[in-house]
């Protein structure tokens, strides 16, 4: 249930501007990998790489490999539809659809490809589901009630449990937590703490502290100057990394010297 | 950095001042009062029109509806008002499923599948049929279409003859209500197409990207996350549509070779005329209780068309906690 990712000479670029630059990385299976690094240095873009979201922009692409337990996803046999199936995406803002239930939000990755599921399988994987995102007790009473009801944190654990019903190897959240208030931050940390256990996870964040106290492995993005493209400057277990990292630039960035 | 800080928070110091001020007086700002005003004016006037139209047929109805029938020049109003009821509706539905699902193609096709250029060029060719006055769609629907639909007409009428709809003789020239209502939905097509373009282009990108991040190919992303999040839309869209299916009067006068029946068949000669075209066919000749009797019949199609309206207002309404809105 849970797959090792590997990235070789990973280069991207939005048409003509190269965004990031020869990222090589290889991030363990169960276990949390955190991106770290100022705005603009591409860590959301290697992220979104990773599931081949990167190309649904218009121009985007990329250059390099990525490989899912040694399979390249962008080897010209792969159909990203199925890339995405099993490495599933969390984003910035939660983004239930707003035109299910609870419920029907849950199954939407589960009706996808013209799958059949019975009624009584229907309701166990939404339960497991729900439980898996610790959202279960708070919603249990309300399945069919719309799913943009919710609070901001709950939508985020929805959009979770959205994620798992379709029992992917990976999971990756672009800061999960940025739009959520520090009660809803902790909820979805907690479960950050739950899905380790099953899942691959990489989240990419702002808050120095939140990868501290989330992932196993850090990986510090910068760019050389302004219109250069990003880059991997080191990656390490968390804890070196915020106490005692190899580059200079990583020190500055975690004591909060810039950015 | 500290130097760009420095500078913000002191405008910033300033402005907050201004504000405080300005929201002790805001109601009195001329700007804001006058456009105030001018939005309501706006939509008080557009009451005040429709009541006066609303007034102008009644008025002008009641003579008709409580008139002695032996007075009247079309004999008893409701079984004179009847065929054209059902032709109008029906030519209008007709219109409405042919034109529905070929307007949302084209729509998405705009909005998600064609390349930028091409896309901009067809939403400029859709417009442009918008733009084309009913008379010339009528005058197409007689010379042109009436006579190269009449092949598929017998093809239909000798292969699909069993669904009641097919049967029947064939009429010789074309016009039926069939090639009336393929007239009309042309006419709607732009409009449809218009808005749900509109309504497709403003999916949010997130709600597309969730549906990809899924794992939903291009054609699952538009049933998950573009037509439930366009639904309003599209319902609006098509209300829009038949109201002008059902108010259109110039092109289906001239196509339609009507009879006083009330018929589901599409492909014979006797075929329900419709209320607008009825209207504009008869008033030339129309005298005395007649002209009341013809005004009634307009008053029909304007509640058909206000139920219609409200019927699907109500549809909307009704999953409006599921529209996004919240």
């Amino acid at each position: 249930m849970s797959k090792r990712i590997e990235t070789k000479n990973l280069d991207i670029y939005y048409g003509k501007f190269h965004a990031v630059q020869n990222v090589n990385m290889t991030i363990e299976p169960r276990s949390v990998t955190a991106f770290i690094g100022s705005s603009g240095c591409g860590k959301s873009t290697v992220l979104r790489a990773l599931n081949r979201m990167h190309e649904v922009i218009n121009g985007a692409y990329v250059k390099g490999e990525v490989l899912l337990d040694g399979v390249n996803l962008y080897d010209k046999k792969v159909d990203p539809v199925r890339v995405r199936r099993q490495v599933g995406m969390v984003f910035q803002k939660p983004n239930p659809f707003p035109t299910m239930s609870i419920k029907e939000n849950v199954l939407a990755g589960v009706r996808l490809n013209n799958a059949r599921i019975s009624g009584k399988q229907a309701d166990e994987l939404v339960e497991s589901s729900l439980k898996g995102a610790n959202l279960w007790n708070e919603v249990k009473d309300r399945l069919d009630n719309p799913g943009s009801g919710l609070s901001g944190g709950q939508q985020q654990r929805l959009v979770i449990a959205r994620a798992i019903a379709v029992s992917p190897e990976v999971i990756l959240m672009d800061e999960p937590c940025s739009a959520l208030d520090p009660i809803s931050t902790l909820a979805v940390e907690d479960l950050i703490q739950v899905l380790r256990d099953k899942y691959t996870v990489v989240i990419v964040t702002h808050n120095m502290q939140q990868a501290a106290r989330v992932s196993d492995v850090t990986a510090f993005f910068n760019l050389e100057a302004q219109g250069k493209p990003g880059q991997l400057i080191e990656m390490g277990p968390t804890d070196k990394i915020f106490s005692n990292p190899e580059e200079k630039s990583t020190e500055d960035y975690i004591t909060g010297r810039f950015g | 950095m500290s130097t760009t800080t420095q500078p913000s928070t002191g405008t910033a110091g300033g402005g907050s001042g201004d504000d405080h001020h300005e929201i002790i007086h805001s109601s009195k700002r001329f700007g804001e009062r006058l456009f105030t005003q001018l939005t309501k004016g706006s939509g008080i006037g557009i009451l005040v029109i429709l009541a006066a139209v609303a007034t102008f047929l009644v008025g002008l109805s009641i003579p008709a509806l409580t008139a002695d029938v032996k007075d009247l020049p079309y004999g008893n109003f409701w079984s004179y008002v009847a065929p054209f009821a059902f032709g109008t509706v029906w030519a209008a539905a007709l219109a409405m499923v042919m034109a529905v699902p070929v307007s949302l193609g084209i729509a998405l096709f705009i909005s998600h599948y064609a390349p930028k250029r091409m896309a901009q060029t067809l939403g400029y060719i859709i417009d442009l049929l918008a733009a084309v006055p009913s008379v010339v769609f009528g005058l197409w629907g007689i010379n042109t279409l009436a006579p190269a639909v009449r092949p598929l007409f017998l093809w239909l009428n000798e292969n699909l003859g069993w669904i009641p709809l097919f049967s029947g003789a064939v009429s010789g020239t074309g016009r039926t209500v069939l090639t009336a209502a393929i007239v009309l939905a042309v006419m709607v097509l732009p409009i449809i197409t218009a808005i749900t373009r509109e309504v497709f282009l403003q999916t949010p990108r997130l709600h597309e990207e969730a549906s990809l991040a899924l794992g939903a190919t291009k054609w699952e992303m538009i049933r998950q996350a573009v037509i439930p999040f366009g639904m309003p839309g599209i319902i609006s869209a098509s209300m829009l549509g038949l109201g002008r299916a059902l108010g259109e009067t110039m092109a289906v006068a001239m196509v339609l070779s009507p009879d006083d029946v009330i018929n589901f068949r599409v492909l014979t000669s006797q075929n329900p005329n419709t209320i607008a075209s009825n209207i504009a066919l008869s008033f030339p000749e129309a005298y005395g209780l007649g002209v009341n009797q013809l005004i009634a019949t307009g008053l029909v199609l304007f509640i058909i068309t206000l139920a219609v309206n409200m019927t699907a207002r109500w549809v909307i309404a009704r999953r409006s906690e599921f529209s996004g809105a919240n």
